[in-house]
């Protein structure tokens, strides 16, 4: 039995039978992660020891017969920007390289509450700014299906691991489709909740006014059962909505007959790979036959989203890394005096594409440019959020291809920040207006998978699963494998 | 007739008189150890992520009111970014776009005139960490140590229009806020530890002129006089440099108070705060209902105390003016009324010795022990005879020293007064046989003679002799 590619929900069965324990199923995961990770270098960190101490520990517990999380006993890995409790949490970023947080993320203690096991950190673009995570600030995470192509990013890591079978699932960060593009490269599942549905307390800030975390699975059923565990008030995140949480599962039904769905035009027009346009085309038709409506809408803001997001994200991000001075915690170059120190701290810790956005986000802010860029950035947003707001009178749900293209070579965008940053193109609105979405992979090219975006009105994720469900149910093309797990 | 005119606004930063910091739950304890009242979030630890203290909203809206400012509905928070080692996040949370409260206006007294000075705003802030250095300052020390105790600490800033003229209202509009915030409950307003701080910006201009000169900041004065000492040097100081044909270079200056000048401390070179909301933290909301609740929670405020003790009973302007300058001061005298029912007396005992005494001892009330019905006690003492109004003084100073009751202090110290024409007939024989001078001063009527006469049974007796009658009784032996 090949436990590594078995989902969680079918992990999950075989240990309530009593079929397996969850430190057999661990140490088949660490063995894994042993065996491809040289090649996927999906893994920042790996938590070996502790996993299995974990492991054991819930299999002590079902043991006892106590009624256990559906997640008990399942080996997981997390994104390094979210802290976990005396384990490195470094962002991918040098400035942080030693960087022991003594705090779990809201996140991490609702999982760890429900028993999944943490097998360890993935990799990242460093601070969660990049697409392809070539800005790791440490090495590069390679696509399972292509070990010459990227796994996307900015969680390309966590979207790495559960392609090539070193994770049961993963959480990533989501600020401008760093989930679904890089879930989308590895065809896998990837979820931006509803801005504040999940607690950012413990989630290291890129932009606090786009970021969220969100989980990646292998199937919809894993999807929800993680959603139940992570979604929900946190008193601790002033961001956080206070709003009931439905069981998730109930959504996992085949079911979109009279369902209305927008196909932006905007996000079927600019540099859209023809071959990916047509699958995503016969997911459409897909849907249509088993009883949706799909019909063109039109979001017309959608050109100036990504010009939008870049200056948003960028100065709220030179903000929010500020922090990292040298002064209390990770890297401090030793200086003469306090300012120099700040500056050799900063230029050493930080990588190109970070020092960019810091850059970009200082000027936008300063008084001078103020008004020009960064007000006149959020009236964009007011626009694109008010352009969904629109569509959603009447529909139900948008379905747009995740990225323009399959994932693509390594180094080939590395040197062109703009072009990198427009494989987020079809992400970025979502962001912008706090919305759903979920990238699905929907069929291959070239051997690559394809990712499919569905966009759903604000907590609405269930009509997210519900269709997603229904597709994985009719059709083969929703479980690529990559050729290289064992 | 100066042909130049003082623009003086103040900015004066007060600390909330909550139990715990503004975003987090850390204590707000005064004098604890260093870095012992921190967390995660006022630490600016990576991921953490802080909740809005609503009592320091409350608290700033009731300032804000006391202050007869507008009280926002829809409010937040914005980052001043800048980089220091004592700023945990690399910015500071404050209200710059949209403060809490604002238009409001502060009257004071100065020569007897009322005066109303504008409130620009009052906003919600944090106060970032103390640094410690080795050296004399961050620049040539070899070591400088951070106390993050104070970072999160709530702060509400409080500016002025610059409609301040001259170091002596600055200092009227200081007491009067000070006043304001202690009756309010809103602040400890103890400028020895730091709770309440002020920075003057001072500029001249000739009179007449509409345009605004250059301003210098001046930092670190740490009392209400070293602000007025500190506005009336910087104002010569910048009419001299004009006068000379210089121009006044804008830049912080800090007061030093044993030269009792102030001195350059560093150029502003026009510090960009890249202000913007904090995407982190919710906007505050207010309903009219809860502002109006808030401001059925305000006490009689020093303005109206003051006109109640004028005129109900009928104390002079200037006493009630210095009894509610302070709420402690106000609460002792009316709780000394209740047990010895004149205000008068009352004034004349708190303005000439507890006030005397506070002052020469550099002190706040509460570190006296005197309480209001030592007080009281010890000037119904004075009423009945038992003691003499001067050996009351010296009952009151003990009383302030040690708080014991004043019965205790005459009856162990022996200060009873001597009534008793028994005990005094000896010492009067004895007075009138040592002075025969005086003796026939008097009798050939130098009426001034017998207060001598007076005076020594007064010496011989240590001041217990009652007064009126001695002199009674030497009256009638003199004219026997």
């Amino acid at each position: 039995m090949q436990l590594n590619r078995l989902s969680v929900h079918q992990l999950s069965e075989l240990l309530k039978k009593n079929e397996i324990s969850s430190e057999e199923i661990t140490k088949d995961y660490l063995q894994h992660i042993d065996q491809v990770e040289d090649d996927i270098k999906a893994f920042v960190t790996v938590t070996g020891e502790d996993a299995l101490a974990q492991a054991r520990s819930v299999d002590e517990k079902r043991s006892r017969g106590e009624e256990l999380s559906p997640l008990a006993g399942i080996p997981m890995a997390i994104t390094d920007n979210i802290c976990t409790k005396g384990i490195k949490t470094t962002c991918a970023s040098q400035i942080l390289y030693n960087f022991v947080p003594p705090y779990d993320a809201t996140v991490t203690e609702r999982l760890k509450g429900a028993g999944a096991v943490l097998l360890g950190k993935c990799n990242m673009d460093e601070f969660a700014m990049g697409s392809s995570t070539e800005n790791s600030g440490f090495f590069n995470t390679r696509n399972p299906f292509d070990l010459a192509r990227v796994p996307g990013g900015a969680s390309g890591g966590a979207a790495a691991a559960v392609a090539a079978g070193e994770a049961a699932f993963t959480l990533g960060t989501d600020t401008d489709g760093a989930i679904r593009q890089p879930a989308s490269f590895c065809g896998v599942i990837g979820l931006k909740p509803t801005y504040g549905y999940v607690s950012k307390t413990g989630l290291i800030s890129h932009a606090s006014s786009l970021d969220q975390i969100g989980p990646i699975t292998r199937d919809i059923t894993d999807l929800a059962l993680v959603l139940n565990v992570i979604c929900g008030y946190d008193s601790k995140d002033s961001t956080s909505v206070s709003v009931d949480v439905p069981d998730f599962k109930k959504n996992l039904v085949c079911d979109v007959k009279g369902l209305k769905i927008g196909l932006p035009k905007e996000y079927f027009e600019t540099n859209l790979s023809p071959e990916v346009a047509a699958k995503i085309q016969e997911a459409v038709r897909k849907l249509e036959e088993l009883g949706a409506v799909c019909e063109e809408v039109s979001l017309p803001h959608t050109e100036y989203a990504p010009a939008a997001h870049y200056i948003i994200s960028s100065a709220e991000a030179s903000s929010n890394l500020a922090r990292y001075d040298g002064v209390r915690h990770g890297l401090r170059v030793e200086e003469e005096d306090v300012l120099s120190m700040f500056k050799k701290t900063r230029s050493q810790g930080f990588g190109d594409e970070v020092k960019r956005r810091i850059m970009l986000g200082t000027f936008v802010l300063s008084t001078a440019n103020y008004e020009a860029y960064y007000v006149k950035a959020l009236k964009v947003r007011n626009l694109v959020r008010q352009d969904f707001d629109q569509v959603f009178k009447k529909y139900d749900l948008l379905l747009t291809p995740t990225s323009p293209s399959t994932a693509f070579p390594l180094a080939e965008k590395v040197n062109t920040p703009l072009a990198m940053y427009q494989s987020h193109i079809y992400n970025i609105p979502v962001n912008l207006a706090g919305l759903p979405a979920m990238s699905l992979p929907f069929g291959m090219v070239q051997g690559l998978s394809v990712g499919l975006q569905l966009i759903a009105r604000p907590f609405d994720e269930g009509t997210l699963l519900r269709v997603g469900y229904t597709l994985e149910q009719s059709t083969d093309q929703t479980r690529p494998e990559p050729a290289l797990s064992r | 007739m100066s042909k130049y005119e003082a623009v003086i606004g103040l900015e004066v930063h007060v600390e909330l008189k909550t139990k715990t910091k503004l975003f987090c739950g850390c204590s707000t304890e005064f004098g604890k150890e260093p870095n012992s009242q921190v967390c995660p979030v006022c630490l600016g630890l990576p991921g953490s992520t802080g909740v809005l203290n609503k009592k320091v909203v409350e608290l700033a809206t009731k300032a804000g009111l006391a202050l007869n400012c507008e009280i926002g509905t829809y409010t937040w928070f914005d980052r001043k970014n800048y980089y220091y080692p004592d700023l945990p996040k690399g910015y500071q949370i404050s209200q710059v776009f949209r403060p809490i409260a604002y238009n409001g206006y502060l009257d004071i007294d100065v020569n007897g005139q009322t005066k109303r000075i504008r409130i620009t705003r009052a906003h919600i802030e944090e106060d970032p960490g103390k640094l410690a250095h080795s050296g004399g300052s961050i620049t040539n020390s070899l070591a400088s140590f951070v106390d993050y105790n104070r970072s999160g600490m709530p702060l509400i800033e409080i500016v002025s229009e610059p409609e301040i003229r001259s170091g002596e209202e600055a200092k009227a509009y200081l007491e009067k806020l000070k006043a304001i915030l202690e009756y309010t409950g809103v602040s400890d307003v103890k400028m020895e530890q730091g709770s309440l701080r002020c920075d003057a910006n001072v500029s001249v201009r000739p009179v007449g002129s509409t345009t605004l000169g250059t301003k210098t900041e001046i930092k670190n004065m740490n009392s209400f006089r070293a602000v007025q000492r500190a506005i009336e040097y910087e104002v010569e100081r910048q009419i001299a440099v004009l006068e000379y044909g210089d121009k006044v270079v804008q830049e912080t200056r800090g007061w030093d108070e044993n030269r009792g000048i102030t001195v350059s401390m560093r150029n502003k070179e026009n510090p960009d705060y890249r202000c913007f909301m904090d995407h982190e933290l919710t906007p505050i909301e207010l309903t009219r209902e809860w502002i109006e609740e808030v401001r059925a929670t305000i006490p009689e405020l020093p303005d109206s105390r003051r006109k109640r003790l004028i005129e109900e009973y009928g104390l002079p302007a200037y006493d009630a003016g210095i009894i509610t300058s302070s709420l402690a001061l106000a609460e002792f005298f009316d709780a000394t009324l209740q047990k010895f029912p004149d205000a008068k007396t009352i004034s004349n005992w708190m303005m000439s010795e507890l006030l005397r005494l506070l002052n020469a001892g550099n002190m706040e009330l509460h570190q006296a022990k005197v309480t209001p019905d030592g007080l009281a006690s010890l000037l119904n003492l004075i009423k009945k005879g038992t003691i003499s109004n001067k050996i009351g003084k010296e009952v009151f100073e003990i009383m302030f020293k040690e708080g014991k009751d004043p019965e205790q202090i005459v009856k162990e110290k022996g200060l009873s007064q001597i009534s008793d024409a028994g005990q005094l007939s000896q010492v009067i024989a004895e007075v009138i046989a040592n002075n025969p001078k005086s003796v026939a001063d008097f009798k050939s009527g130098k009426e001034q003679a017998i207060g001598f006469l007076v005076g020594q049974v007064m010496k011989a007796t240590k001041g217990q002799a009652n007064p009126g009658v001695v002199n009674k009784m030497l009256r009638e032996e003199l004219t026997k």
